[in-house]
């Protein structure tokens, strides 16, 4: 395929020689002298197989990757890049896929092979789905980022929980008032964070995410603190129950067969309502003024100043409604497992939230589904890897960010397109 | 003749440095107005104090007979003020269409098909280009587009700094063309800052001209092209 120079390849043995030196140098006290248990006490005792294992991986892994780097450029790469042609074609593909998609989720329950995992597996995804919708509004419409998302998820899960438990409310009474209450908050940690933007944005809603955890965790009195919340209500449908007995509940009323599966069906149904209410709104809001002044405040804050845009209150619907969406996903998230602790709604949620609206391309909705489908349920596949699932998720996420690096779907799509007379 | 905006000893700062000492300035509806001056005269400073974008320290800005001086930008925009500012300011990721309707912002879009229209008849460019990312435009296209949006709002008062800058002869020659005629069709009180010292004082009834950050002459356009002061500092070997 490619022809190397000399000197070249000299270079390359060089990189490849050091960056294997340096395993080496960390290797031998990380990996290669593990303490272990012995009846005198703590001993060591050295692995050196394994590190000369490592060294020669990763100088094998270097010289190759640097061989790939440094290879000729061939010329059909070159034409796929400048071909639009293809580029078209993918967004019509794109077109046939959406109700594909969105068919096959309808209809997933009824699959032979939708078994209780494989529907656990599908409302996780959509859960994440909406988050990441969520998510996109502040981050990928408005340009704010937010590292502290899973407070909203917090505290529409925690609104949900306290409120059931403190005054016997059903799940659908609570669910908007989740909502409203994320939104609240949202507005709340609008207001200081007016002035801020990217890195000092960042910190700020990091540290909300971290604070809403910490109360949550230390509330002893009114939160269970580090005990969590648990019997939370399942919800019902139409006020029938998914229980065992014959009278008022859902297997009952329809004259079938109790199975545990109808309460899966039916939470998997009611998260991908709530998740493509979110799509819809956000969709809706694109075309709307506010929709388009988020857009323009990601683009230039100061031309959106000039053209009258009030950057006080974009901001803060972008926040309130963002927030909102966390919030509903955090009560269906309650309801769902029926008990939640502070570490559920740790830093680590926020950030996978994060890594699906970047790596889905900021602000695209079915970049956010892809990027859902492949992190979850990707992560959800390598489950069989046991404890080299996380390195595959990580594994998984640099390989998109280097052949991908704005995101699977970077093309923002136009609100409007207007046909152009004597063109296409 | 009624004035659109008076502006009297207007002082403003950046920290302990003083950009603005003093100005004095009247723009008469339905004048085109120019201040030029060399770099660092203070004009894009004025014309943010204008907009509410930096604050003054002492002295009035004063919109119609209403006090402006420390209004909020936004609000300013919305009293009818409109702003093409320096260095265009497009918004790069969105369509030529995208752009015109964030124009438009202050009046909801309620003329909005009237005004593209009036728009793309002023440069035809911009409707050949309709669905383009405004990044994807040419610079003197993104000027077009910057003063196109900024006349979306159906201003009273609208505010260009530098519109020639970066653009090439024949484009400059073609956007102070516009800017003419949206004087003479539209009725927009124009404030032009300008470098491009002949081409802004040809096309404006008045000129000022700034020297660190005060008025130093004031004039006619035509008085102001023919004072050899003038001529010496801003037009020698720089007219085109």
């Amino acid at each position: 395929m490619s022809v190397l120079k000399p000197k070249n390849l000299n270079a390359i043995l060089k990189d490849s020689f050091i960056i294997g030196l340096i395993t080496l140098v960390l290797a031998v006290p990380i990996v290669g002298l593990p303490t272990i248990n012995a009846t005198e006490g703590l001993k060591i005792e050295p692995r050196w197989s394994v590190v000369i294992l490592m060294v020669l991986g990763v100088f094998l892994g270097r010289l190759l990757l640097n061989l790939w780097w440094h290879r000729e450029p061939t010329l059909s790469s070159s034409i796929i890049i400048q071909n639009i042609p293809l580029l078209q074609s993918l967004q019509q593909l794109l077109k046939f896929i959406l109700p594909i998609g969105l068919i096959f989720a309808l209809i997933l329950p009824t699959m032979p092979f939708a078994s209780r995992y494989v529907m656990d597996v599908a409302i996780l995804v959509i859960t994440y789905i909406m988050l990441g919708w969520g998510l996109n509004i502040v981050v990928g419409l408005a340009g704010l980022l937010d590292l502290g998302y899973v407070a909203f998820y917090a505290i529409g899960a925690y609104s949900y929980a306290l409120l059931a438990n403190y005054f016997d409310w059903s799940f659908w009474i609570c669910l908007p008032m989740a909502g409203v209450f994320a939104g609240i908050s949202g507005i709340l940690l609008g207001f200081p964070v007016l002035r801020l933007r990217g890195d000092y944005l960042a910190i700020v809603t990091l540290g909300f995410g971290e604070i809403i955890r910490v109360i949550l965790l230390n509330w002893y009195e009114f939160t269970g603190g580090p005990d969590g919340i648990s019997g939370i209500p399942r919800p019902s449908f139409f006020g029938l129950e998914f229980k065992r007995n014959s009278e008022g509940t859902f297997s009952g009323f329809f004259g079938l067969d109790y199975s545990s599966m109808h309460r899966i069906i039916f939470l998997y149904y009611l998260i991908l309502a709530l998740a493509l209410l979110t799509n819809f709104v956000t969709l809706r809001l694109r075309k709307l003024p506010v929709g388009r002044a988020w857009e323009a405040l990601r683009e230039d804050e100061i031309a959106c100043r000039s053209l009258g845009i009030n950057p006080t209150n974009t901001k803060l619907t972008a926040f309130a409604i963002g927030a909102t969406f966390g919030g509903l996903a955090g009560s269906f998230f309650a309801t769902r497992q029926g008990f939640i602790s502070p570490e559920s709604f740790t830093f680590i949620e926020s950030a996978v939230i994060l890594a699906i609206v970047v790596l889905g391309g900021m602000g695209s909705q079915i970049g956010v589904v892809l990027a859902s489908v492949v992190l979850i349920g990707g992560t959800e596949l390598f489950r069989e890897l046991e404890e080299y699932r996380m390195l595959a998720f990580g594994a998984l996420m640099v390989g998109i960010m280097v052949w991908k690096p704005r995101g699977l779907l970077a093309n923002r799509e136009p609100t409007i397109r207007i046909k152009v007379e004597g063109s296409s | 003749m009624a004035e659109m905006l008076i502006i009297t000893g207007l002082e403003t700062f950046y920290g302990k440095i003083q950009a603005l000492r003093g100005v004095d300035l009247h723009i008469n509806k339905g004048e085109i107005v120019t201040l030029i001056g060399a770099n660092g005269a203070g004009k894009s400073t004025l014309l943010m104090s204008i907009c509410g974008r930096v604050k003054a320290r002492s002295g009035a800005i004063v919109l119609e007979g209403l006090d402006i001086t420390k209004a909020q930008t936004h609000e300013i925009i919305q009293m009818g003020v409109s702003q093409s500012p320096e260095g265009r300011r497009i918004f790069p990721r969105m369509t030529v269409m995208e752009n015109l309707q964030l124009g438009a912002t202050t009046n909801q879009m309620a003329y909005f098909d009237e005004d593209v229209a009036k728009v793309f008849d002023l440069f035809p460019r911009l409707n050949e280009r309709k669905n383009q990312r405004g990044g994807t435009l040419s610079g003197g296209e993104q000027q077009m587009l910057a003063i196109g949006r900024a006349l979306m709002s159906r201003p009273k008062l609208l505010l260009m700094d530098e519109p020639s800058l970066g653009i090439a002869p024949i484009l400059v020659r073609q956007i102070f063309k516009a800017i003419g005629r949206i004087s003479k069709e539209e009725h927009v009180t124009i404030f032009l800052v300008e470098q491009n010292a002949f081409h802004a004082l040809k096309l404006a009834d008045r000129g000022y001209v700034m020297v660190n950050g005060a008025i130093s002459m004031t004039g006619t356009g035509s008085e102001l092209l023919a004072r050899p002061e003038v001529r010496a500092a801003y037009l020698e070997g720089g007219a085109h």
